[in-house]
């Protein structure tokens, strides 16, 4: 007992006695190992390639070198919490922790430690209501933009009316898959479309009962909210049955090449929605330069070009770019995570700046403000082709159905700021 | 030299009957709780307290329980998690409906919802054994999570499913919530783990873990002597589940202060703590300690070892752990089945004899 005691404070002192540097710290919590991997790794390394670029390019931002402190997560929220609490001593200017299992146990913590967390596309929804939720930001859109998006999309396929249709959602089990129900719930009553949940528990390796179900009551459209390896097995699964895959749509998290391949030709003309357009990039051919070539790309480097590591870049783009803002508006280089988040809350994405980047149109534009934090909720939905083995973007940007969407953010932050005692105030 | 029972002279029953017979146990259990309460809450880091301290202290409260059911009563039980997130619904539902009743009572009345939960669920115990059992547990499990997602009753209808913890004090000060300091949660797990510790301590040597062992070493001579199997079985059921549900209230309340229960309960924390009781030791109230320990700093240590003194990549790490925790399973396993109570024993032995052993 008393050994024990005795090595863990050495192992405390070791840990105490990190130095900090006059850096830009942006922590990764990644998940490179568990059934979520396929997923975490494409964006972990799209993630760090990306500040990896711009310290091999520029020298950082604005000559402020950036150093990534990677964590892996697995997934899950006891290691999240553990990650969080060993780099948040280390000046980690913004967590995006690509979990919203995580982003749930993050937000009292970052809103009392005043550090910023960027939730891109996923986490807690009312966080868009920047009054009440100061220190979390989820532009460029969510979970409920992504639910009325899917919904837009039918809309248009079916001529404008859903009257008397089916639409199933299969969703992951946990706070990320019921998210979207909500919304869902209020666009069934507003357009008058029959909505069946059908849950998947964790990992989701077996959905055999799920797409049973599926068969037996033949809905229109499905719409999935799956992760990991949840993806791989619904889309084979819908393949057996033989669903009509134009018909089923994923959310944006369910659309990376990791779910499609699998399924071999029966994948072919399934859909996703997009935060992100998917392009050959003038940006990868820096990475080709600057990263790759000097063997500095992250994990195995194989991933450049897939659809969530072209998401990673973006999302570390996003931090980027919030950072330069930041340090404009602060005149000073070296940041804290308080001038971090004014940064992020005086962002302003333009056509002309992702163009600059060397990403054009990879995104929508947006500006945030603290009365929103979630940006535009805008997204494109992709097909997926077998043959050519590719994402095809077939829309432009859709835009969500702000009318339903924005009085449950203002029913949902409401709630919160009564349990968790906050008064929202944008000055 | 010092460890030993010579000229330790023994004048009365209760001196003999003591918990820690040795002078020197029992000098080094009071330093080590001194410890505990007087040095470490002043010292203790945000870091120390949610990635250590925190974790090892509620899983020392889970391995406690889970210890009297398999380790003392011989009933193996893979319901651990599911118990635990009756636990935690429990204390959310009391937190939100009576918030102006103290968490301590709070996390108690939690324990005690999860007791009758666990009798319930121990019921098949009268007429099963051994992996049948099991299996019967490994349903509480299923059901409970399933339960606890299916009916939105459990977490007040909250859009995500989610359950979180709202700030509630202890003398003033506050003990849940992000708020917390971390002293305050160390202490308030510190002393529900004292406190807990000491009564099992006390329920396993008395008349009542008498006749759990008796049950677990052999039931039909256990009855046959007048152990009554039924009372006995149920009792730990009980006991058990009591401290189970205390440890999932904490683990919910105090340190993640968010949970979605298929995440934070699921068959793995059932697992996670049975390999607890396994290389801790059955049957031994340090083992629970000692198992809880070892697995909730491996991880930690061994992060911090491969990832930020030797930098390797975090997903190596992360792999080679689960080679070395599952190689340390089978290991202790097949050398000291006993686990490292019974290691702590056997040093215990030679350190009687040392200087001079025979």
């Amino acid at each position: 007992m008393k050994l024990k005691k005795l090595a863990v404070l050495t192992l405390g002192t070791m840990l105490a006695s990190t130095p900090a540097l006059a850096e830009l710290v942006f922590p990764s919590l990644s998940y490179r190992t568990g059934p979520y991997a396929a997923n975490g790794i494409p964006f972990a390394d799209g993630y760090q390639d990306y500040f990896t670029l711009l310290n091999e390019r520029d020298g950082g931002i604005g000559g402020e070198p950036i150093r990534v402190v990677e964590c892996e997560t697995g997934y899950n929220t006891e290691k999240g919490v553990e990650c969080y609490e060993a780099t948040k001593g280390e000046g980690s200017l913004v967590y995006q922790p690509l979990s919203t299992g995580i982003t749930y146990q993050l937000i009292p913590r970052v809103t009392q430690d005043n550090i910023p967390l960027h939730t891109m596309g996923y986490g807690r929804t009312s966080a868009q209501d920047g009054a009440t939720f100061p220190w979390v930001f989820n532009y460029p859109a969510n979970y409920w933009d992504g639910a009325s998006i899917a919904i837009n999309h039918i809309l248009d396929q079916e001529a404008g009316s859903l009257e008397g249709k089916k639409i199933a959602l299969v969703f992951h089990n946990s706070a990320y898959g019921k998210e979207p129900i909500r919304t869902l719930e209020e666009l069934a009553a507003k357009h008058g479309f029959e909505l069946t949940l059908i849950p998947v528990d964790h990992p989701g390796q077996e959905q055999k009962s799920q797409w049973l179900q599926i068969r037996r009551e033949r809905p229109d459209y499905v719409l999935m909210w799956g992760w990991g390896v949840m993806n791989q097995v619904a889309i084979q699964e819908a393949a057996n049955i033989n669903f009509p895959m134009d018909h089923f749509i994923g959310v944006w998290w369910s659309g990376s090449e990791n779910d499609v391949i699998p399924a071999g030709m029966g994948a072919d003309g399934y859909k996703a929605l997009n935060l992100n357009a998917v392009a050959d990039f003038p940006v990868y051919g820096d990475i080709q330069t600057y990263v790759v070539d000097r063997g500095l790309a992250a994990g195995a480097g194989d991933q450049i070009g897939s659809v969530l590591y072209s998401r990673g870049m973006y999302a570390a783009m996003l931090a980027a770019e919030a950072a330069a803002t930041a340090q404009g508006i602060h005149g000073t280089a070296a940041l804290t995570p308080a001038m971090m988040r004014d940064g992020m809350e005086a962002l302003n994405m333009t056509a002309a700046r992702m163009e600059e980047l060397g990403m054009p149109n990879i995104g929508p534009e947006f500006s945030v403000s603290c009365e929103n934090h979630g940006g535009v909720g805008q997204a494109y939905v992709q097909q997926w082709d077998a043959t050519a083995q590719t994402w095809n973007v077939i829309t432009g940007l859709i835009s969500s159905d702000r009318s339903v969407i924005d009085p449950l953010v203002v029913e949902d932050a409401a709630a919160y700021a009564a349990e968790a005692g906050v008064t929202p105030s944008c000055n | 030299m010092l460890y030993r029972e010579a000229g330790d002279f023994k004048t009365s029953y209760a001196e003999d009957n003591q918990t820690f017979p040795i002078k020197f146990d029992r000098w080094r259990y009071y330093v080590v709780l001194a410890f505990a309460f007087l040095v470490v809450p002043f010292i203790i880091t945000d870091y120390w307290a949610n990635a250590i301290f925190v974790p090892f202290l509620i899983y020392a409260i889970a391995a406690l329980g889970l210890n009297i059911l398999t380790g003392y009563c011989g009933q193996v039980s893979l319901g651990t998690g599911g118990f635990m997130a009756v636990g935690a619904y429990a204390v959310y539902k009391l937190m939100t409906a009576f918030p102006e009743v103290s968490i301590v009572v709070h996390v108690l009345l939690a324990g005690g919802v999860t007791a009758v939960v666990g009798v319930l669920f121990g019921l098949p115990s009268l007429r099963i054994k051994g992996f049948y059992l099991a299996v019967a547990t490994l349903a509480a499990q299923f059901f409970l999570v399933w339960l606890f997602n299916k009916v939105p009753w459990f977490y007040n209808y909250s859009a995500s499913g989610q359950i979180n913890a709202p700030e509630r004090t202890v003398l003033g000060v506050i003990v849940t919530g992000p708020a917390t300091e971390a002293w305050a949660k160390y202490m308030i797990c510190l002393v529900f783990v004292t406190v807990l510790a000491i009564i099992a301590r006390n329920l396993t040597r008395g008349a009542q873990g008498r006749k759990w062992m008796a049950i677990r070493d052999m039931d039909i001579a256990a009855e046959i002597i007048g152990v009554n199997p039924m009372r006995a079985k149920l009792t730990a059921f009980a006991v058990s589940s009591f401290f189970i549900g205390v440890s999932g209230a904490l683990f919910f309340s105090v340190y993640l202060g968010a949970v979605e229960v298929g995440e934070a309960f699921g068959i793995n924390k059932s697992f996670l703590v049975l390999f607890m009781i396994i290389i801790g030791g059955l049957g031994s109230v340090f083992g629970a300690f000692a198992g809880a320990a070892f697995l909730v700093l491996l991880p930690v240590g061994l992060k911090v070892l491969g990832v930020d003194i030797l930098g390797w990549p975090t997903d190596i790490v992360a792999h080679v752990q689960l080679v070395i925790v599952g190689g340390m399973i089978i290991a202790f396993l097949i050398l000291e089945p006993h686990g490292l109570a019974q290691l702590w024993r056997l040093a215990k032995e030679k350190l009687r004899l040392w200087p001079f052993p025979y």
